[in-house]
């Protein structure tokens, strides 16, 4: 029975190469596998294509948290839907990387979760009516089905998932909690090698199985979060403090 | 008159390329008779919807049937620990991902793989496709159980299909009562034979020409 | 000096729009506020994975805030009976499903109901789920500034920012008017307290068809 439970971040992700496809879900701090990324940035693999929700400016020291923008000097492509806010400059932050030949990949954030499907499911692509009439269109076939309008868009496979879960079994079933489900379950459908990490590992039957949402299969790497890790219950509620005492965080957030 | 293998030694053979921790789909017919020959470890995929499944229910245990909890073939199993469920979209993004070992039974198998098993051209459906050509497609390892011959003692390893295709160049290990022949780049490969059984005859049987292996021994469980 | 309604009035007219039962997703901005105003019933979606959620989390109760559960723009929610989570997939297949209404911001609405919100094109800007929003909603309502701070007009004939989407707006309200989209043009519907039809129709760059029942906006 192959052992997928890992007690290291750092070996979890030390045969990862260059060149690599790496899809890993961001809401900013929310559903961030910010172990996994703090271990890669210490890797230092170049050359990375990085595949994920939320692309925004790091604005904390990286004791306190990580996000995939820290990942941006080892990047060669992008492919998001979110590329910076407006409150902290906008997309601004990546353009000197831009300049230096990072390539920045737009799009939907229901076509980037379609296109991650049509990955897992391996179709050759899909046909989306979103985008059409804009720059979503540049570059791609269109066409008229039923007399609607489509863009062609081709499918997103991962090398590799980072997914961000709340509890694991010791087979990899994943249950997640709240809004840190986000594209993690396609994800790991979509790559070809999933890495996890969780709150809380368990042993195997102690997750009912109709709660189940990522079914260990798709899983092949389990990482339990540590005391002294990111992303802990203790860290992301010291978060929410440091936010609020910043006054556009504040703002955004309580209103 | 010579023995033939039967159904349950073709899925104890099956069962034999399996290894713990491996996912494994089980089709219709003898491939679930593989289930109660399998190391531990083994973790069944079926498409309705589960992965991980305990063992079939049996007919002096009806207490333990419940339709919440059945197989692609209607048979009842047994919630197990560490069980998934999930819906069918999942189901055949886990199918098509690479990650399954497939067994299905054939109605033909050619020598470059391809196989038919869902429709022998008969009546005006021919059959019903299913998930099959998901599975043939999808799986990383496709093992086929079948009968070497038909009923009238016609070919089913075929040099082409006659039936309607599942899938083209699919076909990874075909085990049936007379022989276990492995698909190559080269042809079909003959790697055992049913007890009692030579070479010569299996080929007599087969209509594409067989490379006989070096190694070539007995069907052994 | 007249005055234009202020953010909160206008998301107290666009709440008025929604009803009992209603799922609705709200944007960045004015429409976030429109949850406050909104009646019993209405049931909140969140891009990010969850609907029905409860209310927001304040300020001074900051004990309650839980990074598992916030909104798209980042703000706290407190879990409700009957809530759902899921996948951003699900999220957008709900979002695309043609069951939902939208309120969202916008830089420019055009006299077809063009929307674009996600970028003035000048350093790009992102698109994140406005595009499935403005593609998949039963009904989209948008909140705005009738102008921008130089006083053009954001009502205009054809979008010059890139679009987000075209003829799907079918509301829209700003700090001066409530305006519907309809197939023979924008129909003005309401003005600001204070406000005459003539006085909107100078700060709109097409032209407005004034409706016959014109009133003011009531809160």
């Amino acid at each position: 029975m192959r052992n997928k439970v890992f007690s290291s971040f750092d070996e979890a992700v030390a045969d990862i190469p260059d060149g690599a496809c790496i899809g890993m879900d961001s809401w900013a701090i929310a559903a961030t596998p910010q172990n996994l990324i703090a271990a890669l940035k210490r890797k230092g693999v170049k050359d990375l294509t990085i595949v994920t929700h939320c692309f925004i400016p790091m604005i904390f020291s990286e004791d306190k948290a990580t996000m995939p923008s820290v990942l941006l000097p080892q990047m060669k492509k992008l492919i998001t839907p979110v590329v910076g806010i407006a409150h902290l400059g906008g997309p601004a932050f990546v353009e000197e990387y831009v300049e230096r030949g990072l390539e920045v990949e737009q799009t939907t954030i229901g076509t980037m979760s379609s296109r991650l499907y049509a990955g897992a499911a391996r179709l050759g692509g899909i046909y989306n009516p979103v985008g059409v009439g804009t720059i979503m269109e540049e570059g791609k076939e269109k066409r008229v089905i039923d007399g609607k309008d489509y863009i062609l868009e081709k499918p997103i496979r991962l090398d590799y998932a980072f997914i961000s879960a709340h509890k694991a079994d010791k087979l990899g079933n994943l249950v997640y909690k709240g809004v840190f489900r986000g594209d993690g379950p396609v994800m790991a459908m979509a790559a070809d090698f999933t890495i996890a990490e969780v709150d809380e590992l368990l042993e195997v039957g102690e997750i009912d199985a109709e709660h189940v949402i990522t079914a260990g299969i798709f899983v092949d790497r389990i990482v339990e979060i540590p005391e002294d890790g990111l992303a802990t219950a203790r860290k992301l509620k010291e978060m929410i403090y440091e936010l609020h005492s910043i006054e556009p965080a504040r703002k955004l957030m309580f209103g | 008159m010579k023995q033939r293998l039967d159904r349950e030694t073709i899925g104890m053979r099956a069962a034999k390329e399996l290894k713990g921790g491996d996912c494994v789909n089980l089709g219709f017919g003898i491939p679930t008779l593989c289930a109660l020959y399998v190391p531990e470890g083994i973790r069944f995929q079926t498409e309705a919807g589960f992965l991980g499944y305990g063992r079939l229910v049996m007919a002096d245990e009806i207490e333990k049937a419940d339709w919440h909890y059945i197989d692609a073939s209607g048979r009842f199993c047994t919630p197990a620990p560490g069980m998934a469920i999930f819906d069918v979209v999942t189901s055949f993004a886990m199918i098509r991902s690479g990650r399954l070992i497939s067994i299905m039974g054939g109605f033909q198998v050619s020598e470059k793989g391809d196989l038919a098993n869902w429709n022998t051209g008969g009546d005006a459906l021919g059959g019903t496709i299913g998930g099959a050509m998901d599975l043939a497609v999808g799986s990383r390892k496709v093992i086929i159980t079948m009968d070497h011959t038909t009923k009238e003692g016609n070919y089913r390893i075929v040099k082409k299909c006659s039936y309607p295709l599942t899938a083209k160049e699919c076909v990874d290990l075909v085990i049936t009562d007379l022989a276990v022949i492995e698909v190559t780049p080269e042809g079909l490969l003959l790697k055992e034979v049913a007890p009692g059984w030579t070479a010569e005859e299996v080929q007599a049987l087969t209509e594409p020409k067989l490379i006989i292996a070096p190694d070539l021994k007995e069907v052994e469980l | 000096m007249k005055q234009r309604l202020d953010r909160d009035a206008i998301a107290k007219r666009a709440a008025k729009e929604l009803k009992d039962g209603d799922y609705v997703n709200l944007g960045l901005g004015i429409p976030n506020l429109c949850a406050l105003h909104a009646v019993e019933g209405v049931i909140f979606h969140t891009e990010n994975g969850a609907m029905g959620y409860g209310p927001l989390v304040r300020a001074d109760e900051l004990e309650k805030a839980d990074f598992h559960y916030h909104d798209a723009i980042g703000r706290f929610w407190i879990p409700a009976p009957g809530m759902s989570c899921f996948d951003v997939l699900t999220s957008f297949v709900m979002i695309r499903s043609g069951r939902m209404t939208v309120i969202l911001g916008a830089l420019q609405v055009s006299q077809k109901g063009d929307i674009a919100n996600w970028s003035t094109g000048a350093h790009g800007g992102t698109i994140g789920g406005a595009m499935d929003l403005a593609f998949g909603s039963k009904r989209v309502i948008v909140t705005m500034d009738h102008n921008t701070k130089e006083g053009k007009p954001r009502i205009v004939r054809e979008c010059t920012y890139p679009l987000t989407r075209k003829e799907c707006v079918d509301l829209v309200v700003t700090d001066l008017a409530v305006i519907e989209v309809t197939p023979e043009g924008l129909l003005l519907k309401e003005v600001a307290p204070g406000w005459t039809a003539e006085e909107v129709q100078e700060l709109t760059e097409p032209r407005l068809i004034i409706a016959p029942d014109l009133k003011e906006i009531e809160l």
